[in-house]
């Protein structure tokens, strides 16, 4: 009995560490393969287990990158874009969910049922009509085209009308008895209370808005406005394919938000853990 | 009586300081989800009976033309072969990522010393962008001197040849569902592992007191315990499924042999490189009400539920 667990026991390890083997290895091979200095190396090794061995290490490619793509550039406007529509997202969004979950007026539920529907329709099935509103607006090719669509969402807003009603409200009462303003009561007593949510909000936002290419694509082509991704993509499409660079510029995206994910990493999971309650 | 007169009167103010605190709190978030939800989401409606363009010829103006897009739907090739693409892209990623991702968070929920280290690094790749995860693999799948071959050629001693994954049409799609799995498979074990935690050890300790093994307490408490995560792990993996387009877009733009066209990819072809935008809007619709046929598919299941435990 004991041999039995204690063998079960080392089986569910080696399976554990094969898969985390796997979930690890495509990582380490860009990092090991953005520091060897020239692309002959890279693929003759990519074929053996010098793949994972940093038999050389430069920077070169790093410093390439910054010439050839404009890595500072698009670092910018990925972080203006996905900074705006956070944090003016988290005031909108939040707002309106703590509208609908403690005022009583004629519409509400309505305007719930709403925010809910709208849930489902995906971005891609509003993309080309947006496009061409955008085009006629005169908006191609700028930063905000990238950040004002995106502000308003109604997942997040579901997301903070969930926790709005149910946190008690005896302290907001009080407040209104006192004679503070609404606005007064949601900014000094509410947001300093939605701590968890304003993080689950963030954590999702920024998943979704750091990697997002469709929209980008049609709307930023160039240089002086281009997200990492779109940036990412041009260069990648170049031939022919400098290998090492396109290694540094995947490790430079990659490694900051890896940072932060492991610094906040119970965050990120409790986020995506609370967006499977939806539905 | 002036007293009560003035309360109600000052209830009557607060009232009405409420509905116009109301509104005024709703009215940012409205007008933009009207103007960059709604009414694009309205237009893709109309758009797809006409023949508008991106960049409208003054000499040719928008036209109503009925049905005439959504019958060119019905006999373009690409898109059929976008729309059953999606189809087998949803049949090889959503059963094996779905049951990949239970199994590792049966496995990172065992109270077993580096449990944590595991599901860190197990989540890792949801963090990492689509756009780089597709580079890196199209590296790792290179056919003469590509990682993958190389180890897959390893391990079996030589006996599996050389792969052209990405430029074989039949191993095409196949080789973007293999990377989709490795980077989506911890979003679905997170929901896995919250619905794990939630049910009663309880549970478990009854049926072990009555000798149950381990794969009888996986089949006859986990799994019917998890049936409302599953059905919404399975639903919302198969929506993002149809919405396949990130990888397609850096590793085969729709190739070879237009093995992997999707129905996205093939919306934002026909609606900014083509500036076809009526066409693009009836490909639109067609998208939406496969996705919109796809969450009622949950709905009805997981009101199904609901009705067998009342």
């Amino acid at each position: 009995m004991k041999r039995g667990t204690r063998r079960a026991l080392l089986l569910d390890y080696l399976l554990m560490i094969a898969l985390a083997a796997f979930f690890l290895f495509p990582v380490v091979i860009m990092l090991v393969a953005s520091f060897k200095p020239d692309d002959t190396l890279i693929m003759r090794h990519m074929s053996s287990p010098l793949a994972f061995v940093p038999t050389e290490v430069s920077l070169g490619n790093y410093l390439d990158v910054f010439d050839n793509v404009a890595f500072g550039t698009a670092m910018r406007n990925s972080v203006v874009i996905v900074g705006s529509i956070v944090s003016v997202g988290l005031f909108v969004n939040s707002l309106i969910a703590y509208g609908l979950a403690r005022f009583r007026f004629r519409g509400r539920a309505f305007l719930v049922g709403l925010v809910i529907a709208l849930i489902i329709i995906p971005f891609e099935s509003i993309a080309v009509p947006l496009l061409l509103i955008v085009n006629r607006f005169g908006w191609l090719d700028t930063l905000y085209v990238q950040v004002i669509p995106f502000v308003a969402d109604a997942f997040s807003i579901f997301l903070f009308y969930q926790f709005f009603i149910q946190i008690p409200s005896d302290l907001e009462e009080a407040a209104i008895v006192d004679g503070a303003s609404r606005l007064r009561i949601y900014w000094s007593i509410v947001l300093p209370l939605s701590r968890p949510i304003i993080a689950t909000v963030t954590i999702l936002l920024f998943l979704r808005h750091w990697g997002q290419l469709l929209w980008p694509v049609m709307v930023a082509r160039s240089e002086e406005v281009r997200p990492l991704t779109v940036a990412m993509q041009q260069f990648f499409g170049q031939q022919p394919r400098e290998w090492g660079q396109i290694m540094a510029f995947a490790a430079m995206i990659t490694i900051p938000v890896l940072i932060v994910y492991l610094l906040f990493n119970r965050w990120f999971v409790q986020s995506i853990a609370s967006s499977g309650v939806k539905g | 009586m002036t007293t009560r007169s003035t309360a109600s009167g000052r209830v009557g103010a607060l009232r009405r300081n409420e509905v116009r605190a109301a509104w005024g709190f709703s009215l940012p978030a409205l007008l933009l989800l009207t103007a960059f939800l709604i009414v694009p989401f309205v237009l893709a409606f109309v758009l797809a009976f006409t023949d508008q363009r991106l960049i409208p010829n003054p000499r040719l103006p928008t036209e109503f033309v009925g049905l005439r897009n959504f019958r060119r739907i019905l006999e373009d090739p690409t898109f059929q072969r976008a729309l059953l693409n999606n189809f087998a892209f949803a049949a090889f990623v959503v059963p094996i990522q779905s049951t990949l991702a239970l199994a590792m968070a049966m496995l990172v929920n065992m109270k077993i010393r580096g449990s944590l280290v595991f599901r860190t690094i197990y989540f890792s790749p949801v963090v990492t962008t689509m756009v780089v995860v597709s580079a890196i693999w199209f590296l790792l799948y290179n056919p003469d001197e590509g990682f993958i071959n190389a180890f897959l050629s390893a391990i079996s001693f030589g006996t599996i040849p050389v792969i052209e994954w990405l430029q074989d049409p039949r191993t095409a799609l196949l080789a973007i569902g293999i990377l989709s799995v490795w980077q989506g498979v911890g979003f679905q074990m997170v929901i896995f592992l919250a619905g794990l935690q939630e049910i009663p050890e309880q549970l478990y300790e009854a049926a072990r007191i009555d000798g149950a093994s381990r794969r009888q307490s996986f089949w006859h408490i986990t799994l019917p315990s998890l049936r409302n995560t599953t059905i919404f792990v399975v639903i919302s993996t198969t929506i993002l499924a149809f919405r396949l387009y990130d990888q397609v877009k850096i590793m085969t733009q729709g190739g070879p042999q237009d093995a992997t066209q999707t129905v996205v990819y093939q919306i934002e072809r026909v609606g900014f490189s083509q500036l076809r935008v009526g066409y693009a809007s009836a490909l639109t619709v067609v998208f939406f009400l496969i996705v919109l046929a796809i969450a009622l598919l949950q709905r009805r299941f997981l009101r199904e539920e609901r009705t067998v435990r009342e």
